[in-house]
């Protein structure tokens, strides 16, 4: 089912959680709404419910204008962060439930219920859990029982709000990917609210990026991290190196490779990948000096100080994998040339 | 191990601090909790089991007890319903005024119960605001069954609520919500999924409420001018009987209060471990 939001804000008294997003959403993607703490994502997502009610704006679902309609009527699949599994009622009777309620005419019969709710639990890979109590379960259980359940109903589209959010780094992995996967299993039309940019680049086919209660930028993960619209979507997503730009930086960036007028931007953004290292033989034309390194497994993380405005050293990052920098053979303290292959500046606002 | 043992002596005062303290607890008990309990009893009992049997077959004493349990059986389930729609208000929307009616639901319990009795006086009695139109519809209250019922009410009103409002407010809406975005309709939500979770402090605050509907004397004994066999709750008789020197009488009577005491006593503590179960339940376990 497709999602078009036209227009959408909401105000919490003083405070604007979104300014007019408009937001167009294909049918059978898998969606990231991503930001940080309080931007408004989560709000987004409540309001396409219809847990909470927009200011001003329009939800259509499906091309139908469902800005005034009940929950009840727009065919969602929500996912609780929390879970929000009925404590009192086993997992069978938790996934039952949305058939249970149905109105007496559209209500499966209980051999049919049996067998639609063994079937979702199959799917999630935990029948042997079906007399258990939520209490009983561990964190991914929980979620992925939250999940059977949303999708009891069969829901149209399936909102998920922070999925991962309470759960451990291991697991969290795990059921990325089965989320991925299960998404191209079903392919139903999916939204997840994340404000970990990893798990947004990881699982999704389209992130959104939200700051502010506005809308940054949205598209593949690739368009995103590739071709950041702004500052604020460069510095969330991914690391990067920001060079402010001034007199004595523009020289530096030139000496390294790239030119640009003092005036273009206020700063500069270089991915750390986007930096080679080359071992100076030169004492004057040294550009930084290499301070030390971290593994990152395959990767190997290079800090290094370049002489900032004041003279003051100023440390930036460069990251290469592990057999290239052995082969540079560097040590601490070593004089080193830059080259940026790559970077981003935007108009200085 | 070392810091554990080492917390526990600091914790511990010297043996006479201690066992001072625990014998001053215990004698207070005992002498103005178990000692009264049991002199009602044997003050009930004095002239034997025929005696008590009798005093508590007399006529008077049976329309005191039926008046009781009839005034119980009409406060309890209003109370209950008053407790249930303000603790939804309270716990699940935001308005004004909110916390001058979470404040408001409190005020019986800190008035006096003459107090209360006396406002119903003051309104529906014969020199009351409403006294004499009441009297051209020929409607009585005060002196009546309906006068004793709002007295309770006053004074019960705030016992279900008050359990009730923090359990939701922990429990917050994310349940209702679920069920609401798996299609079932508010009153399905409620009864299926909201109700099943406050069951136990919801009988909780019904037990106390109950109790206090059964033992108040002291706004009923204003409202009800005393009549024999007619307004005369269990509480009011016990007084009445002693006053004319019945003592058998009053300590049967109170025997059978005492009774409800232990009786709702018992249960409070089976539904506060019940509770316990539920919330250490709830309580995140590991992820």
């Amino acid at each position: 089912m497709s999602i078009i939001l036209n227009h959408i804000s909401k105000q919490f008294g003083n405070f604007t959680a979104l300014n007019d997003i408009n937001l167009e959403i294909p049918e059978g993607e898998l969606v990231a709404l991503l930001g940080p703490s309080g931007c408004g994502k989560t709000t987004l997502l409540r309001i396409i419910a219809g847990l909470e009610r927009a200011d001003s704006g329009q939800v259509l679902l499906k091309g139908e204008d469902k800005t005034h309609k009940d929950i009840r009527e727009r065919g969602i699949g929500f996912v609780f962060q929390h879970y929000a599994l009925f404590r009192h009622m086993t997992v069978f009777e938790n996934i039952a439930f949305g058939l249970r309620v149905k109105p007496r005419k559209l209500r499966p019969n209980e051999a049919e219920i049996h067998k639609k709710v063994h079937a979702l639990l199959e799917l999630v890979q935990l029948d042997w859990l079906h007399n258990r109590y939520p209490d009983q379960l561990s964190g991914g259980q929980r979620q992925r029982i939250a999940l059977a359940r949303a999708l009891a109903v069969e829901p149209e589209v399936l909102l998920l709000d922070e999925p991962f959010g309470a759960l451990d780094a291991s697991v969290r992995k795990d059921l990325r990917l089965w989320l991925r996967h299960l998404h191209e299993n079903l392919n139903v039309t999916s939204i997840f609210v994340t404000h970990d940019q990893e798990e947004a680049m990881e699982v999704a086919n389209r992130v959104v990026v939200f700051n502010h209660g506005h809308l940054e930028q949205q598209g593949t993960p690739s368009e995103i991290y590739d071709n950041p619209a702004n500052e604020f979507v460069s510095r969330f997503i991914g690391d990067t190196n920001v060079i402010s730009l001034g007199h004595h930086n523009t020289e530096w960036l030139k000496l390294s490779g790239l030119i640009i007028a003092p005036d273009a931007s206020n700063s500069v953004h270089i991915r750390p990948h986007d930096l080679d290292i080359i071992k100076s033989n030169t004492d004057s034309a040294a550009t930084a000096t290499l301070k030390d390194w971290q593994h990152l497994g395959a990767l190997i993380r290079i800090e290094l100080a370049k002489k900032g405005v004041n003279g003051s050293p100023e440390i930036i990052y460069a990251q290469m994998p592990n057999e290239q920098f052995k082969r540079l053979q560097l040590s601490k303290g070593d004089r080193v040339d830059l080259h940026i292959r790559h970077a981003h500046w935007f108009d200085a606002a | 191990m070392n810091t554990h043992k080492l917390t526990k002596v600091a914790l511990n005062d010297p043996v006479w601090v201690r066992y001072s303290l625990i014998a001053v607890s215990l004698a207070t008990i005992g002498l103005f909790l178990l000692l009264p309990l049991v002199t009602i009893f044997i003050e009930a009992f004095a002239k034997g089991w025929q005696k008590y049997a009798t005093e508590l077959s007399d006529p008077n004493a049976l329309a005191a007890i039926r008046l009781t349990l009839w005034v119980a059986f009409l406060c309890v389930p209003l109370t209950t319903v008053f407790g249930l729609a303000s603790a939804w208000a309270i716990a699940r929307f935001e308005f004004r005024g909110k916390s001058l009616l979470t404040t408001l639901i409190d005020l019986p319990f800190s008035v006096s119960p003459v107090t209360a009795g006396l406002i119903f006086v003051l309104l529906f009695g014969a020199q009351g605001w409403f006294g004499e139109w009441l009297r051209d519809h020929d409607i009585k209250i005060i002196f009546a069954t309906t006068g004793i019922v709002l007295a309770t009410l006053f004074i019960t009103c705030p016992f279900v609520a008050r359990e009730l409002i923090p359990l939701m407010q922990e429990m917050g809406n994310e349940e209702e919500e679920a069920a609401l975005s798996l299609g079932a309709s508010g009153w399905t939500t409620f009864w299926r999924v909201t109700l099943p979770n406050i069951k136990w402090g919801l009988l909780y605050g019904v037990v106390l409420c109950n109790a206090r509907a059964m033992g108040e004397f002291g706004a009923v004994s204003v409202v009800s001018g005393h009549i024999q066999g007619l307004t005369n709750t269990l509480p009011l008789h016990v007084e009445n009987t002693y006053n004319e020197y019945n003592a058998v009488g009053a300590f049967a009577a109170a025997s059978l209060l005492t009774v409800l005491a232990v009786v709702t006593l018992v249960l409070k503590s089976f539904l506060e471990w019940q509770q316990q179960r539920d919330s250490d339940s709830r309580a995140p376990s590991e992820h």
